[in-house]
């Protein structure tokens, strides 16, 4: 069977109301519309207005007051129609939702999910194209999940939703229209996927490529161009960006010796930076070769196609950066 | 058990709402425990002062001695299933929620008991258990908060309300609209109460808002102007509110109330205004002053009585205060507590993660 990431987020989200009274959708177009990117098709029908809140055009207060609800105890989805607009909250998503619990020794907890599209759109231009996962990733008190598949998008955002914390749900705009295949256990309402657990996507032995959303993709398609070369590449799907599963990476690298990270964020402190980081301290005596990282380019986005192209990470750049050609990072045709 | 009647001290002011009568039902009962529970808090306060500056406090410490009738006025009006949220100057508002001095106490010396364990501090008190929601920092956040409290209380048809506090300098942010204009939208039970003590930090209200007349500041929402000075003013006008708001929607309540000492401990509180202005407040339109006259004149309790009242809160104060002193400081291993609800036994790492790690649980 298979199914788009769309649905796997739709069927999630109207499992999760289903079950759970207090599971409440509230943003942008979210009813009416039916989802800026119909992530909340039909839920509107299903489950009325006082469900389905369509909100105005306003992040710090909605996201506000989805955390205000959450402290007393329903279970607000606050979604973002991309993660850039939630700049505009993201004192709420720091200050009031992931420091409560710490700050009142526990009387304050706060289960809600702020989730929508993040990372690197099409041809939208710099204020619309970054990736938050390591602005969020950074910050006690906050989870963080990024999704691949549909597999990953159902079982993680049910968990998501169940879970007594905040939860930051970056999904990919150019994922949401891609099929995957999914088995019956995945598409059963029981289905839920732990949080903090990366995935081996594919097992190998000579390197190892984590990934976390689109960039899984190419960190699969990458595989298996290497593997035509005798080059084995172990994928992790990281899954989880906070908390981060040191444990599988240091596992897969004391392996095969060998690293590549893959984001599609600003490199400098960037997911990659910390994984680095985790591998160094933990299995640096098991590095054969210098971590390769592979990231987005370090400036705003541009929006003209070729230059937008050597801003976020190719096929081509993991494959390169896997076989260890150091000085050939950079793609030489677009020079 | 008699029924008193007193006038407020002035009308209220009203936006587009008929104002509630001036004339208010009490009894001798809850006006000595006007006076009690103000000269508790602002014994507390005075109290801070003075471990503040023995640095038994630390960092930030906003005190609300001049504001008192605000809470104890707010209190008598609705229930603890009603939902309260304010700024930094929470501790009498914690109180009011009832919660003790020990904790509140042991929770700005940072102690073990305090009420959120010593991990709060000054501006973050919370009594969820009496709906206290907090002790928020970010000046002007708490609204849309407040507001998702109301949110909350409507969508569970609980039948309550939630008391939104700001001064007068968080009446500027913009996401107090953002969050006003859902409220409306919305009919939300949410009540902004803003104590417009007249200065943000040390910004005269005139100097930063074109209009400082609060109450109308939400357009098409509803306000009163209230006598902050007057406990039972702030009581018609929290009763008043109340009803309105779970008939209706949101409704601004502006206090207009004063505050004793400067915006926190770093602040004289003497650069921006005059000493004269101090003391004419005091004199003039003080909240126990004005409680203290009124059960003078209705023969409730003789001056040697509510001076014996003030000593027993002032014994009440050191009490707490010697019982504070006696906990001892958060145990090492509260670093890593309630981080998380679920930490899912991930791994925690303190300063140097050679040295200092956990377990989250």
């Amino acid at each position: 069977k298979q199914m788009t990431v769309r649905d796997a987020l739709n069927s999630a989200l109207d499992e999760e109301m289903s079950a759970d009274p207090k599971v409440f959708l509230m943003g942008e177009e979210v009813g009416e519309y039916q989802g800026a990117y119909k992530i909340s098709k039909g839920l509107l029908d299903k489950y009325g207005p006082e469900r389905v809140r369509d909100t105005p055009i306003t992040e710090a207060g909605f996201t506000g007051i989805g955390v205000g609800a959450a402290y007393y105890g329903l279970r607000p989805v606050v979604e973002f129609m991309t993660f850039n607009f939630s700049m505009q909250a993201i004192d709420h998503i720091i200050n009031s939702a992931a420091k409560s619990n710490y700050m009142s020794a526990g009387q304050i907890s706060v289960p809600i999910v702020f989730r929508g599209p993040n990372g690197a759109a099409a041809g939208v231009g710099a204020q619309h194209s970054q990736c938050y996962a390591a602005w969020y990733g950074s910050c006690p008190g906050l989870k963080v999940l990024a999704p691949y598949s549909s597999e990953d998008a159902r079982g993680l955002l049910k968990a998501a939703i169940r879970d007594p914390d905040p939860v930051v749900f970056l999904e990919n705009e150019l994922l949401y229209g891609e099929s995957f295949p999914v088995s019956d256990e995945v598409l059963d309402s029981s289905y839920c996927l732990p949080i903090g657990k990366a995935k081996i996507e594919r097992e190998g032995k000579d390197v190892t490529i984590t990934a976390f959303s689109k960039m899984v993709g190419y960190a699969l398609q990458a595989a298996e161009i290497l593997s035509k070369e005798g080059i084995s590449a172990e994928v992790i799907n990281l899954r989880s960006i906070r908390p981060l599963d040191r444990q599988t990476i240091n596992a897969s690298v004391r392996k095969t010796n060998r690293l590549v990270t893959v984001e599609e964020g600003y490199p400098q402190h960037g997911v990659g930076a910390e994984i680095c980081a985790s591998v160094v301290e933990e299995s640096f005596g098991y590095l054969d070769a210098p971590v390769e990282r592979i990231a987005g380019a370090d400036v705003p986005m541009p929006y003209a196609a070729n230059l937008e192209r050597m801003a976020v990470p190719q096929n081509s750049n993991v494959l390169s950066a896997s076989v260890g050609e150091p000085g050939n990072l950079m793609c030489p045709e677009y020079f | 058990q008699t029924t008193l009647t007193i006038e407020t001290s002035v009308p209220f002011t009203a936006h587009k709402i008929e104002p509630p009568s001036r004339t208010v039902e009490t009894t001798p009962k809850e006006l000595l425990g006007f006076f009690k529970d103000m000269a508790k808090m602002r014994r507390m306060e005075i109290a801070a002062d003075s471990l503040y500056k023995s640095k038994l406090i630390r960092g930030f410490c906003h005190l609300y001695d001049g504001q008192e009738a605000v809470a104890v006025g707010m209190e008598a009006a609705i229930t603890k299933k009603d939902c309260i949220i304010t700024a930094y100057r929470d501790h009498c508002i914690y109180l009011g929620r009832g919660g003790t001095l020990v904790e509140a106490f042991a929770e700005l010396m940072g102690r073990k008991a305090g009420c959120s364990k010593g991990k709060g501090g000054s501006m973050h008190f919370y009594k969820k258990d009496s709906g206290f929601y907090g002790g928020h920092g970010i000046v002007g956040a708490q609204v849309p908060l407040g507001c998702g409290l109301a949110f909350a209380q409507k969508y569970s048809k609980d039948g309550t309300v939630s008391f939104t506090m700001y001064g007068d300098g968080a009446a500027n942010q913009g996401q107090l609209f953002e969050a006003l204009n859902m409220a409306a939208l919305w009919d939300l039970p949410a009540i902004l109460v803003c104590e417009n003590n007249h200065y943000g930090m040390g910004t005269a209200e005139w100097r930063a808002a074109k209009s400082p007349a609060y109450y109308k500041r939400g357009d098409y929402v509803p306000g009163l102007k209230v006598d902050g000075m007057d406990a039972f003013a702030v009581k018609q006008a929290c009763k008043f509110a109340k009803e309105y708001a779970l008939q209706n929607g949101p409704i601004i309540l502006e206090m207009d109330t004063y505050r004793y000492h400067g915006h926190s401990m770093s602040d004289p509180g003497s650069t921006y205004r005059t000493r004269d202005e101090i003391s004419g407040v005091r004199q003039e339109r003080d909240p126990i002053e004005r409680v203290r006259k009124l059960v003078l004149s209705h023969d409730l309790a003789t001056e040697k009585e509510l001076k014996d009242i003030e000593k027993e809160v002032r014994k009440e104060v050191d009490e707490a205060i010697a019982q504070a002193k006696e906990s001892p400081m958060p145990e090492p291993s509260e670093l890593f507590t309630n981080v998380y609800v679920k930490g899912f036994g991930v791994e925690a790492f303190g300063a140097d993660r050679k040295e200092v790690k956990a377990v989250l649980p």
